[in-house]
C-alpha cells in the first residue's frame, strides 16, 4: 500500500479543503496519514521518514506557501528521502498571478506537480494514481 | 484470614519503606522504614523496618499478603532507541517512563559504531528498541537490530516498532544471541501512542529477570512477589484515585506531585482534552496515565538544578530572607546531603525551594499553549496536556508531606497568570500522602481494588 502524507502547510489553519482531499486519496486506496492544519514543512519530512511515505501532498490557501515551502526538497534529501514525490496545491500566491510563473516557481522549489485552486480534485488523483502506480 | 495483616513493601533507592493494613476494617496499622542494603542483603533493611513497625505495635504481627515494589539499585534503568526524535524515539520514551523506568539515554535515527558503544557502557537494565510506524519505515529498525545484535549488549531487548520489521528484528536479534521480546508498535500511527502492549512486556521483564539480575530475589523469601517499580505502584493508585471503580467514585482527575531528593516525579490521570475548542492540539498525543520524571529537580542531589531553574534570588524573595542566607543554607545542603532544616528560618527555605521545584516540573509536565499569528488572526495551539479544569493536586515525598506549609508548595502547581501559556490546574483541591502510603495503594489494587480506593482516599490529608 502507498502511503502519502498531507496537511496545510506553515501558518494557515484552513483544513476544510485538505481533509476532502484526504478522504478521496483514502477512497482510490492510499493509506493517508493527515497531519491537519497549521503544519510546519519540516513535520511533513519527519513524517515522511517515519511513515516511508512515497508523496507528501501539501495544501495552501493563505498565499504564503513559497515563504513556507523554502529548500522543500533540499530539505527531503538531507533527511534521506531520496525518492519521494511531492505535490503542492491551492491559492499559492497572494493577488492575480499567472499560473505557470507559479508553477515554475514551485517547481524551482522541488515540487513535481504544482495545482491551481481551480483543479479537479479526480484530475489530480488520476495523476497521483499514474506517478504512484496504483490502479 | 482473619487476624492477617497485608503487608506493602517499597524497596527504595535510600528508604525500605513498610505500610501495614487491615484490609477487613480498611485501616492503616503502621508504616515504618529503614535504610535499603541492596549492597549486602535486601533482606536486612526488610527485617530492620518490620522489627520497627513490630515494636510501634508491640509485637511483630502475622502477615497474610506481602506486595512489593521496587526502585532500589537504580530503579529500571532504560535505554530507548527510536527513528525520528519527536516521533518514535519520543514515544518510546513516553512508554517506558509510564512503566516506572529511568530512562538513561534516547537515541534516534540509526545507532553508530560510538552509540552502541555508550549502551554497552550505560549497562540499561531494558533496552527499547522502536521505529517505523505499522506499514512506514522498516530500515532503520533492522539496521539498529543488526548493530545491537553484534553489540556486547547484554540487557533484554524489547522490540516495539513498525510490525511488518518485527519477524526480522526478532531472528538477527535472536541469532545474535540476544534476549529479545516482540510487542505491538508504541507508534501504530502517525500521533497514535499504543503504551499498553509495551508496558505490559517491561512490567513481565522486570518480575522475572529484572529483579534477579539486581540481586533483589532473596527479597521474594518474604514477601509473595516483586511486583513493578515503585513508580509505577504510585502511577497505579493516581490512576485508581482518579477514576475509582465501578462501585466507588474517584477524585477526579488528578495530578500528583513527588519531590524527591535526586528527581522530582510528576504524575497525571487526566485525559488533557483542551478545555476550549479555540485549542488546536499539536503534537504526539499523551496517554492518559502520564509520568514524567525531571532528573535535574531535587532537594539533595539535584539541588543545583532547582536553584538554576527558580534562580536564587527569587527563591530568597520567595521565603523573605537574605540572599546571603539561603545560599548559606544551600551550600550547607551541598556540604551535607543529609541535611535536615533546624530553624523556622531554614524550613522556610526548604519551602521555597520545593516551591521552585513543583512550578518547574510540573510546568514541563503540563502542555502549554502558543500563541500563532497568521494572516486570518491570531491561533492558539495546544502541546500536551491542558489541566486547566482539573480538580486535585496530590502532593508526596518528604519536601511535601514534612513541609510545615504543603498547601503553599502545591499551590505551584497551579496555573498563574505569570505564566498564561502553561496550563495547569486552575482551581483544585490539594491533598498530602501524610502517611506515605501512595506505593502501597498502588500495590493494594492489585489484589483489592474497592478497599485500596477507600484506604487512598481516606488517609489522604486535604490541605
Amino acid at each position: 500500500m502507498k502511503t502519502v502524507v498531507t496537511g496545510v502547510v506553515g501558518l494557515d489553519a484552513h483544513i476544510v479543503g485538505n481533509k476532502i482531499l484526504q478522504k478521496a486519496m483514502e477512497d482510490i486506496g492510499l493509506k493517508v496519514v493527515g497531519l491537519g492544519a497549521l503544519t510546519p514543512a519540516e513535520q511533513f519530512i519527519k513524517v515522511a521518514v517515519e511513515t516511508n511515505a512515497d508523496a507528501i501532498v501539501i495544501s495552501s490557501l493563505y498565499g504564503h506557501a513559497e515563504m513556507d515551502c523554502q529548500g522543500f526538497r533540499d530539505k527531503c534529501l538531507e533527511a534521506g528521502l531520496k525518492d519521494i514525490r511531492l505535490y503542492i496545491g491551492g491559492m499559492l500566491t497572494v493577488g492575480d498571478c499567472d499560473f505557470g510563473e507559479v508553477e515554475r516557481r514551485f517547481k524551482a522549489l522541488g515540487f513535481d506537480r504544482v495545482y491551481p485552486p481551480t483543479v479537479k480534485i479526480q484530475d489530480f488523483l488520476n495523476e497521483l494514481k499514474a506517478d504512484l502506480g496504483v490502479d | 484470614m482473619a487476624g492477617e495483616y497485608t503487608l506493602a513493601v517499597d524497596f527504595g533507592s535510600t528508604y525500605t519503606k513498610i505500610a501495614a493494613f487491615d484490609l477487613e476494617q480498611e485501616t492503616l496499622i503502621g508504616v515504618a522504614k529503614s535504610p535499603t542494603t541492596v549492597m549486602t542483603d535486601i533482606m536486612e533493611g526488610l527485617t530492620a523496618a518490620l522489627d520497627i513497625l513490630g515494636e510501634q505495635l508491640g509485637s511483630r504481627p502475622a502477615y497474610g499478603a506481602k506486595l512489593a515494589c521496587s526502585s532500589a539499585a537504580g530503579g529500571l534503568r532504560m535505554v530507548t532507541v527510536g527513528l525520528v526524535p519527536e516521533l518514535t524515539a519520543e514515544a518510546a520514551t513516553k512508554a517506558a517512563l509510564g512503566a516506572g523506568a529511568k530512562v538513561v539515554r534516547v537515541f534516534s535515527y540509526e545507532l553508530n559504531a560510538s552509540e552502541i558503544g555508550e549502551i554497552e557502557a550505560i549497562r540499561p537494565d531494558i533496552i527499547l528498541l522502536t521505529g517505523g510506524t505499522d506499514g512506514g519505515d522498516q530500515r532503520v529498525i533492522k539496521k539498529n537490530a543488526a548493530m545491537l545484535a553484534k553489540s556486547a549488549v547484554t540487557a533484554p531487548i524489547v522490540a516495539a516498532g513498525n510490525k511488518a520489521a518485527a519477524d526480522e528484528v526478532y531472528a538477527t536479534l535472536k541469532d545474535g544471541g540476544k534476549d529479545v521480546t516482540v510487542t505491538a508498535n508504541v507508534m501504530p500511527d502517525i500521533g497514535v501512542l499504543n503504551v499498553e502492549k509495551v508496558q505490559e512486556v517491561l512490567r513481565s521483564l522486570f518480575i522475572e529477570k529484572i529483579v534477579d539480575a539486581k540481586g533483589l530475589k532473596r527479597a521474594e523469601l518474604f514477601v509473595d512477589r516483586i511486583l513493578m517499580p515503585t513508580p509505577t505502584a504510585v502511577l497505579n493508585a493516581i490512576g485508581l484515585l482518579a477514576q475509582g471503580t465501578a462501585t466507588g467514585p474517584g477524585l477526579g482527575e488528578v495530578l500528583a506531585v513527588d519531590i524527591g531528593g535526586a528527581t522530582t516525579d510528576v504524575y497525571s490521570a487526566a485525559t488533557g482534552l483542551p478545555h476550549s475548542s479555540e485549542l488546536i492540539p499539536k503534537g504526539l498525543q499523551d496517554p492518559f496515565l502520564k509520568r514524567t520524571v525531571e532528573g535535574d529537580i531535587g532537594m539533595r542531589y539535584s539541588i543545583d538544578g532547582i536553584v538554576e531553574a527558580g534562580g536564587i534570588a527569587a527563591i530568597a524573595r520567595d521565603c523573605g530572607l537574605e540572599l546571603a542566607a539561603v545560599e548559606a543554607y544551600i551550600a550547607k545542603i551541598k556540604q551535607d546531603l543529609a541535611t535536615v532544616p533546624a530553624t523556622a528560618g531554614e524550613m522556610g527555605i526548604e519551602a521555597a525551594l520545593a516551591r521552585a521545584a513543583v512550578d518547574t516540573a510540573t510546568e514541563r509536565h503540563a502542555g502549554r499553549v502558543d500563541n500563532v499569528y497568521t494572516p486570518m488572526g491570531k491561533v492558539m495551539t495546544l502541546q500536551g496536556k491542558d489541566l486547566s479544569a482539573l480538580p486535585t493536586v496530590i502532593g508526596t515525598g518528604g519536601a511535601i508531606v514534612c513541609s510545615s506549609q504543603p498547601r503553599r508548595v502545591l499551590e505551584k502547581a497551579c496555573f498563574i497568570g505569570a505564566k498564561p501559556f502553561s496550563l495547569r490546574p486552575r482551581q483544585p483541591r490539594f491533598y498530602v500522602d501524610s502517611h506515605y502510603i501512595l506505593f502501597a495503594v498502588g500495590l493494594l489494587a492489585t489484589v483489592a481494588p474497592e478497599k485500596a480506593l477507600r484506604i487512598g482516599v481516606k488517609y489522604l490529608r486535604k490541605v
